[in-house]
């Protein structure tokens, strides 16, 4: 039984049977019960055609539904009406799906979670254990949505933007138990890209590559971070990296510039430099203001006073910093960066331990306190005397 | 089986034996504390004691019902700085003695110097269902 196979036939299968007229919640209950039918059936009596075979039983699972529902006869006999279904293309069809899933009447947490279950085919449960809730609250999530996107027609393409922050945010969420959903972003954004030509879903996949490349060095084996100088960039998934760049460029040739392939044109430029030393932050910080013209994102200003810091020196970065509202998360981090860069530690070992109150993560929480607690124990006159010399 | 949590304070437990602010340890030192924990959790999940551990933000908000047609009160009272939690971990474990000893263990985490920190850590047994059947 070729688990992959099936997973990576799910969408195509319930785009069929949305297309020909079936709402979403029964195209997706009947291609469950067809999957059912495979597990059991395959294995002995394997189909030549499984796409066939699915979307002809599926088919038929959601035709007996609709028939023995008294209830629903006037769409049966509304779906029996309709001509029959042309030789649409497979990859309409899951892109389809793909603005089904995204669609704005979804909150996106029930975005991502519909997203995962019906183009990814992952099960509730590997949900479930990827956003660390019990599997009956993943299981509620996902029927609601299934059934707020069931009163939506699908006669016109829906926003492709939307799609894309869905699967940011599915790349963003990263990895935890059995499901890699930072790979899973990857596969579905790469069948995206192969269904729809625009620069930003390219400029999307060659970020989210560009990301995935370096992942491995991100963390120390015992989950401490380890920050983007540090990294063993002998470790980095030089393949990835080839690969995001040529998808990069060649969006970028066509001259439609978007966030996404401007973030991945800084994530190139990292990926690009042999050593933290030789990065090009003067071509970063230009990349930075497309952004913020772009986005007018106060998180992107954020960043752009570190690349600021990075080009022109600490004095300039804190500048750029001065300007910006000191709530903003991480600001106090990147403050106490920039002040150990000008040669402040006491400055800087204080604002790291405040940031580290207010991290967003325990790894970056662990981070900055061992920040703080490297500068509080290196200085020599320090209350620790010179017990850790 | 009883479940026990094991609640860590920033502040309001009495001071640890060994009470020197984190940011005040070595990176070694941190290192070494945070792999105490990990170790800590990973051997009772071997046991089978391990339920659930997470860490909390030093701040939170209080809200309360404020009447049909108005915003939640969110500005105070607020938690006295004895009050706040840093963290739990939940055991399950067969016996109150049992949970006690693991806390004891969990208190002995390295700190400064690498000496254990001897913190306090407050510790409460769940409220279970009453039974279906009782003899």
């Amino acid at each position: 039984m070729d688990e992959a196979l099936l997973r990576s036939l799910t969408p195509t299968v319930i785009g069929v049977l949305v297309r020909r007229g079936a709402d979403f919640a029964a195209a997706e209950d009947a291609v469950q019960e067809a999957l059912v039918e495979a597990v059991r059936g395959w294995p002995a009596d394997p189909p030549r055609d499984p796409k066939g075979w699915l979307v002809t039983v599926a088919w038929r699972k959601f035709l007996d539904v609709t028939r023995s529902d008294a209830a629903r006869r006037r769409r049966e006999e509304r779906v029996d009406a309709e001509p029959a279904p042309g030789p649409a293309s497979e990859v309409d069809d899951t892109l389809q799906l793909y603005f089904l899933c995204a669609h704005p009447s979804l909150t996106p947490s029930s975005a991502v979670a519909l997203t995962l279950r019906a183009l990814g085919g992952l099960t509730t449960r590997q949900i479930a254990q990827a956003y660390l809730v019990p599997e009956a609250t993943m299981a509620q999530r996902i029927s609601r949505a299934k059934r707020t996107v069931s009163a939506v027609r699908f006669d016109q393409p829906g926003d492709v933007a939307t799609v894309l922050r869905v699967l940011y945010l599915v790349f963003n969420e990263g990895y935890s138990g059995d499901v890699d959903l930072a790979a899973e972003a990857i596969r579905l954004t790469r069948q995206l890209a192969t269904a729809i030509d625009h620069p930003e879903v390219a400029g999307l996949l060659a970020l989210m590559l560009l990301h995935h490349a370096r992942r491995a060095t991100r963390t120390a084996p015992d989950g401490s971070l380890v920050p983007l100088a540090e990294q063993d960039r002998r470790r980095w998934d030089t393949g990835s990296i080839a690969e995001g760049v040529e998808i990069l460029q060649a969006a970028l040739a066509r001259d439609r510039l978007g966030e996404f392939q401007a973030q991945a044109a800084i994530a190139a430029l990292h990926a690009d430099a042999p050593t933290a030393e030789e990065t090009d932050w003067v071509q970063i910080v230009e990349w930075y203001d497309e952004l913020v013209r772009l986005t007018d994102s106060p998180i992107v200003r954020l960043n752009r006073a570190v690349a600021v810091g990075e080009a022109d020196g600490p004095r300039a970065g804190l500048a750029a910093l001065a300007a910006l509202d000191d709530t903003l998360p991480r600001h106090t981090a990147v403050a106490a960066y920039l002040h150990e860069r000008d040669g402040d530690p006491a400055t800087a070992a204080r604002l790291y331990a405040d940031a580290a109150l207010r991290a967003p993560n325990l790894a970056e929480r662990d981070h900055l306190t061992r920040q703080a607690a490297r500068l509080n124990t290196r200085r020599p006159l320090g209350e620790r005397g010179a017990r850790f010399p | 089986m009883a479940k026990y949590l094991l609640l860590k304070h920033y502040r309001g437990a009495p001071d640890p034996v060994n009470d020197v602010p984190m940011d005040r340890w070595t990176p070694e030192e941190i290192s070494a504390h945070m792999q105490y924990m990990h170790d800590f959790a990973a051997r009772l999940e071997g046991t089978g004691e391990f339920v659930d551990a997470q860490a909390l933000a030093p701040e939170g908000t209080f809200v309360r019902y404020d009447g049909e047609g108005r915003p939640p009160v969110t500005d105070g009272p607020f938690a006295e700085t004895k009050d706040l939690i840093a963290g739990w971990m939940v055991i399950d474990v067969d016996s109150h003695e049992r949970a006690v000893e693991l806390a004891g263990e969990l208190s002995a985490a390295p700190g400064a110097g690498g000496k254990p920190i001897h913190e306090w850590l407050e510790l409460r047994p769940f409220l279970t269902a009453p039974p279906t059947i009782t003899e």
